[in-house]
C-alpha cells in the first residue's frame, strides 16, 4: 500500500507539452494527406493541392518542435544520430519528405503541367510519407520513461490516426475542388474502424500490462469525446453522406472534418496529457537486524508488478 | 574493462540529504534541480508500515535509452561506464529525458537564484555556467574527479579527492562508489557479500546503481 510518498509517485513529464504534440499533429495529418494524395492521383483527380497541405501541415508540426528545443540554433544537430535515434531519422525523412512532396505538387499544379515528373514524385512522397508516419510512431515507442508511449499498442494508433486523418483532408478537398466521394468515404469509415480498434487494443493493453494510474486516468477521460466525435459522429456522417445525394461531398468533408477533430484530440492527449513518467519503485525493503523484506511497493500504479 | 557503478545500502540510510546537499554544493546545480536525491518511501499497512530511504539520479545505465534516443549524439557511454552529456552538442530537445526512466534529467531554460529579489550570491554569480542552460544535464558521476585518479594513480571510491561528493558525504557510509569489473573493488564486496535490486531493472536497462537490501545467508 502507499503512504504519503507523491515524490516516488509517477509525474507528469515537463519536457515536452503542446508543441510536441503539434509535431504528432501535423506530421502525422500531413504525411496521411500525402499518402492519400497519391492514392487519389490514380483516380485522376487534382492531388496538386493536397500535396501542398500535406507538406505544409508536416512543415508546422516540425516548426512546433524547432520551437521547443532549448537551443533552436544548434537545430542541425538533430542529425548526428541515424544509428538509434528515431528521432534523427524522422529529420533525415523530413529533409526528403518535403522537397520531394512539393516538387510532386508543384509539377501537378495546373500553372506547371509536368506529368512525367509529378507521377513518380507524388508516389515516392507516399512512400517516405509512410515511412515519415512510421518514424513518428518510433519516437514514442522509444520514450522508455513514459509508461504510455512505450507501449507497443501505441504503434498502430498513430499510424492509423495519421492515415484517418489524411483520408479526413482528403474528404474536405474533395467537397472543396470536386472529385470522386464514395471511394475516399469507404476508405474514411475502414481508417475509422481501424483505429476505434487500436484505440480500444492500446487501452486495454496498457491497463493489463500496468501504468500510472493518473495517465489510465487521463486516457480514460478523454476516450468519450475521442470516440463519440472522432469515430461515431464521423461515422454516421460517412454514411450519411454516401446515401445522400446532393450533400454528398459536405457531408463527406465534416465527416472529414470531425475524423480529423478526433484524431488530433486523440494525440494532443496521449503526448500531453498521459504523459506521466516511470516513477520509483521498490520491490522489497530492507532487512534491518534480523526478520524477512518487507513487502515492496510501486505507488501511483495500478498494478504493482513491472 | 571498468565499470564504475554506486551502491546504496538501504538498510544503513537515514534520509538525511547530506548527499543531496553536498551534491548541489560540488555541482552548482540551479536550484530545483537535483542531480541527487533521496526519497522517503513508506510501505505496508499498519501496524506494519516501513520507512525506506532511496537514494536516486542518473543510474548510468550500460542500456541506456536516453544515448539511444539523443538525435545528436551528446549523450554518450564511456568506457569505464559513466554517462556524459556533452553540452556543446545537446539541442535541449528533452527526448532523452522523456526517455529516462529514472527522472534524471534536467533542462532548465532560464536562470533561477536561490534568493530572486536579494539577486545572484557570490557563489551562483562565481559557478553560473551559461553552456549548462537550455541543455539537459545530470549526474555524471562527478566526472572530473574520476578522472583525476588517471594522473594521480587514486582508486575511485577508495581515495575522497577522486570520489564522487555524495559518497565522501554520506554520515552513515550507505553510499560507495567503485568499479564493479575489479574483483578487488570495495563495491565487488559489497555485491560479493550483500542481496541487492537494481531500480527498474525490467526494462532492461542495467542500471549501474545496486541497492542493497539484506547481506547474503
Amino acid at each position: 500500500m502507499s503512504g504519503n510518498e507523491p515524490q516516488a509517485e509517477p509525474r507528469h513529464q515537463v519536457n515536452w507539452d503542446w508543441r510536441a504534440a503539434g509535431n504528432f499533429i501535423g506530421g502525422g495529418s500531413g504525411s496521411g494527406l500525402v499518402i492519400l494524395a497519391a492514392l487519389a492521383s490514380g483516380t485522376g483527380a487534382p492531388y496538386w493541392p493536397l500535396g501542398f497541405a500535406g507538406a505544409v501541415l508536416v512543415g508546422v508540426g516540425l516548426f512546433c518542435v524547432w520551437l521547443e528545443i532549448g537551443r533552436p540554433w544548434r537545430a542541425l544537430h538533430v542529425f548526428f544520430h541515424p544509428q538509434s535515434s528515431w528521432m534523427t531519422r524522422e529529420a533525415f525523412v523530413s529533409a526528403l519528405l518535403l522537397p520531394v512532396t512539393l516538387l510532386a505538387a508543384l509539377a501537378a499544379a495546373p500553372f506547371v503541367e509536368l506529368p512525367a515528373i509529378a507521377g513518380g514524385a507524388i508516389s515516392l512522397a507516399a512512400l517516405l510519407a509512410a515511412v515519415y508516419l512510421y518514424c513518428q510512431a518510433r519516437i514514442l515507442l522509444a520514450s522508455k520513461g513514459i509508461p504510455a508511449w512505450r507501449h507497443a499498442a501505441l504503434r498502430p494508433v498513430i499510424i492509423v490516426t495519421g492515415l484517418a486523418e489524411g483520408c479526413g483532408f482528403l474528404l474536405i478537398a474533395t467537397a472543396l475542388f470536386g472529385g470522386a466521394v464514395v471511394s475516399p468515404l469507404v476508405l474514411l469509415l475502414l481508417m475509422l474502424l481501424g483505429r476505434w480498434l487500436a484505440w480500444r487494443r492500446y487501452l486495454a493493453g496498457l491497463t493489463s500490462a500496468g501504468a500510472p494510474v493518473k495517465a489510465l486516468a487521463a486516457l480514460n477521460e478523454a476516450t468519450p469525446m475521442i470516440n463519440g466525435l472522432g469515430h461515431y459522429a464521423a461515422a454516421v456522417l460517412a454514411v450519411a453522406a454516401l446515401v445522400t445525394g446532393d450533400f454528398g461531398p459536405w457531408l463527406g468533408a465534416l465527416a472529414g472534418a470531425a475524423a480529423i477533430a478526433g484524431g488530433w484530440r486523440l494525440k494532443f492527449v496521449v503526448v500531453a496529457r498521459a504523459a506521466f513518467n516511470q516513477g520509483f519503485a521498490l520491490p522489497l525493503t530492507p532487512v534491518r537486524g534480523v526478520g524477512a523484506p518487507g513487502p515492496g511497493d510501486k505507488p501511483g500504479w495500478n498494478k504493482s508488478g513491472p | 574493462m571498468t565499470r564504475f557503478v554506486m551502491v546504496a545500502d538501504l538498510r544503513r540510510c537515514v534520509g538525511c540529504q547530506t548527499c543531496t546537499a553536498a551534491c548541489k554544493h560540488a555541482n552548482a546545480t540551479p536550484p530545483g534541480v537535483q542531480w541527487r536525491q533521496v526519497l522517503d518511501m513508506e510501505t505496508g499497512t499498519y501496524p506494519r508500515v516501513q520507512r525506506t530511504f532511496v537514494p536516486v539520479g542518473c543510474m548510468h545505465c550500460a542500456n541506456p535509452p536516453c544515448e539511444d534516443v539523443c538525435p545528436s549524439t551528446a549523450t554518450k557511454i564511456r568506457s569505464d561506464g559513466i554517462v556524459e552529456i556533452d553540452y556543446d552538442l545537446c539541442i535541449g530537445c528533452g527526448y532523452c529525458a522523456v526517455a529516462c526512466p529514472y527522472q534524471a534529467r534536467h533542462i532548465v531554460h532560464k536562470r533561477d537564484l536561490a534568493y530572486e529579489k536579494k539577486g545572484a550570491m557570490q557563489h551562483e554569480e562565481a559557478r553560473f555556467d551559461e553552456g549548462r542552460m537550455s541543455v539537459a544535464m545530470k549526474c555524471n558521476f562527478c566526472q572530473s574527479r574520476i578522472d583525476t585518479a588517471k594522473e594521480t594513480g587514486q582508486t575511485p571510491g577508495v581515495d575522497p579527492e577522486v570520489t564522487p561528493a555524495c559518497v565522501n558525504s554520506c554520515i552513515a557510509t550507505a553510499l560507495h562508489f567503485g568499479d564493479r569489473d575489479d574483483p578487488d573493488s570495495n563495491v565487488s564486496s559489497l555485491l560479493a557479500e550483500n542481496q541487492t535490486f537494481r531500480m527498474h531493472e525490467e526494462l532492461g536497462t542495467d542500471p549501474g546503481f545496486y541497492y542493497i537490501w539484506d547481506k547474503k545467508s
